[in-house]
């Protein structure tokens, strides 16, 4: 799979800048020379066969996995929700949240995001005893516990039924309208307005 | 930086230690079970009890600290929490003392209380020697839980990585377990061997969560 040079540019604020991403998995480049800039409002589609590197990409972007080629400008704070919920077993949703609240230092209505979500029923089950879907609810949630301009987000809409993909596009809308951006690895239809797309 | 995310990590990790049904017990019936077997290996006459008994339980204590040390990291890495861990405002170094600290206070610290009881059952005196043990065994425990740490986040990212973390820990386990065994023993020289024990552990406390920190990054990469 060859990328090339490939550089997209957006406005002139930019809140994540990438130039020239590369790296090795293994014996074989998994991709090499990715570029790109993401400003505010926008939200760009990561698409590509498994195995493309969307996961590693989303990783570099996120400063989880160090590139081997390229660097990568992060000019704000992003939240990073990856294929992993992030959940302990015993955790419920409130006890989940209530915790990255405090550690983050972010002052959220819990109460109220539960409700947004759609998790008021489940709210003090354990994560073991709840469903794929409603752990990716859970996961989506901390999103809203605290406002960062970039949202990273590895196939965000995985185990979702069609209500909670829903409420996952309204939460990307308003995050937009507000001036965040998304950069999101989906497969199939994303349903973002107006996005772009980076095809690995 | 505010302490919140590392007041976080700890709290999360004494919630699961206590979560898994009895699992922050096994190492205390690791302990008791590796102590109880020895003296009907050995044979019961009280003057040899009582010369092996220390090292015995300092075996004991090191092996029993690796019991449930492998997970401590592993599930972070398997469940997705490490990536979260990672980007908080908080040294990484940090986060993975708080944890392992609160694994200690869990698995470790009631090591240290048991401790007494065993080593009447190795015919030691009864007396305040008993609690100056348990406050040496609870140093050295800590010591141990530190430098497992650094093997648990090391072979974070490998399936039964138990073993693994035993051939990393064990070798920074022998200042440890030395400057233990004397502070236990009655031997001249003995009484600088508490303060040396001290220093042990304070420089696995400086050291071991840089170690892991670096590990961790790795497992995250």
């Amino acid at each position: 799979m060859q990328l090339g040079q490939r550089v997209y540019s957006g406005d002139d604020v930019q809140l994540l800048t990438a130039s020239g991403l590369g790296i090795l998995r293994g014996e074989r480049v998994l991709f090499e020379g990715v570029s790109l800039t993401v400003a505010p409002g926008e939200a760009m589609v990561l698409r590509g066969p498994n195995g493309a590197g969307k996961t590693t990409l989303l990783r570099m972007l996120a400063g989880l996995t160090r590139p081997e080629a390229g660097r990568v400008n992060r000019d704000a704070a992003l939240h990073w929700v990856g294929h992993r919920d992030g959940l302990k077993p015993n955790e419920t949703p409130r006890t989940h949240l209530k915790l990255w609240a405090k550690a983050w230092g972010a002052d959220a209505d819990v109460d109220a995001i539960l409700n947004d979500m759609g998790l008021s029923r489940p709210a003090d089950v354990a994560a073991r005893y709840l469903s794929a879907g409603q752990r990716r609810r859970t996961a989506l949630a901390r999103l809203m516990l605290e406002k960062r301009p970039v949202w990273l987000l590895d196939e965000p809409f995985t185990a979702l039924d069609a209500e909670g993909r829903d409420r996952v596009l309204a939460m990307v809308a308003g995050h937009r309208q507000g001036g965040g951006a998304v950069v999101a690895a989906v497969h199939g239809d994303a349903g973002f307005a107006a996005s772009r797309e980076m095809v690995l | 930086m505010s302490p919140a995310p590392i007041l976080s990590a700890f709290r999360q990790a004494l919630g699961e230690a206590w979560a898994g049904g009895a699992g922050a017990l096994l190492p205390l019936g690791f302990f008791a079970g590796a102590a109880v077997l020895v003296p009907l290996g050995i044979g019961t006459e009280p003057g040899m009890l009582r010369a092996v008994g220390p090292g015995i339980l300092w075996v004991s204590l090191a092996l029993s600290s690796l019991v449930t040390l492998e997970r401590i990291f592993q599930a972070d890495v398997e469940d997705g929490a490490l990536d979260l861990w990672l980007q908080t405002s908080a040294p990484v170094s940090a986060i993975a003392a708080a944890k392992t600290f609160a694994h200690w206070l869990t698995a470790g610290l009631p090591l240290a209380l048991m401790s007494p009881v065993l080593a009447l059952m190795f015919q030691a005196e009864a007396g305040t020697d008993l609690l100056s043990g348990a406050l040496i065994y609870g140093l050295g425990g800590l010591a141990f839980f530190f430098w497992g740490g650094v093997g648990a986040a090391l072979s974070a990212t490998v399936r039964r990585g138990g073993l693994l973390i035993a051939l990393i820990a064990l070798p920074l386990y022998v200042p440890t377990a030395i400057f233990g065994s004397m502070a236990m023993s009655d031997a001249a020289g003995g009484d600088s061997a508490p303060l040396l024990l001290v220093a042990s552990t304070l420089f696995s406390l400086a050291l071991a969560p840089f170690a892991m920190a670096a590990a961790l990054r790795l497992a995250a990469d």
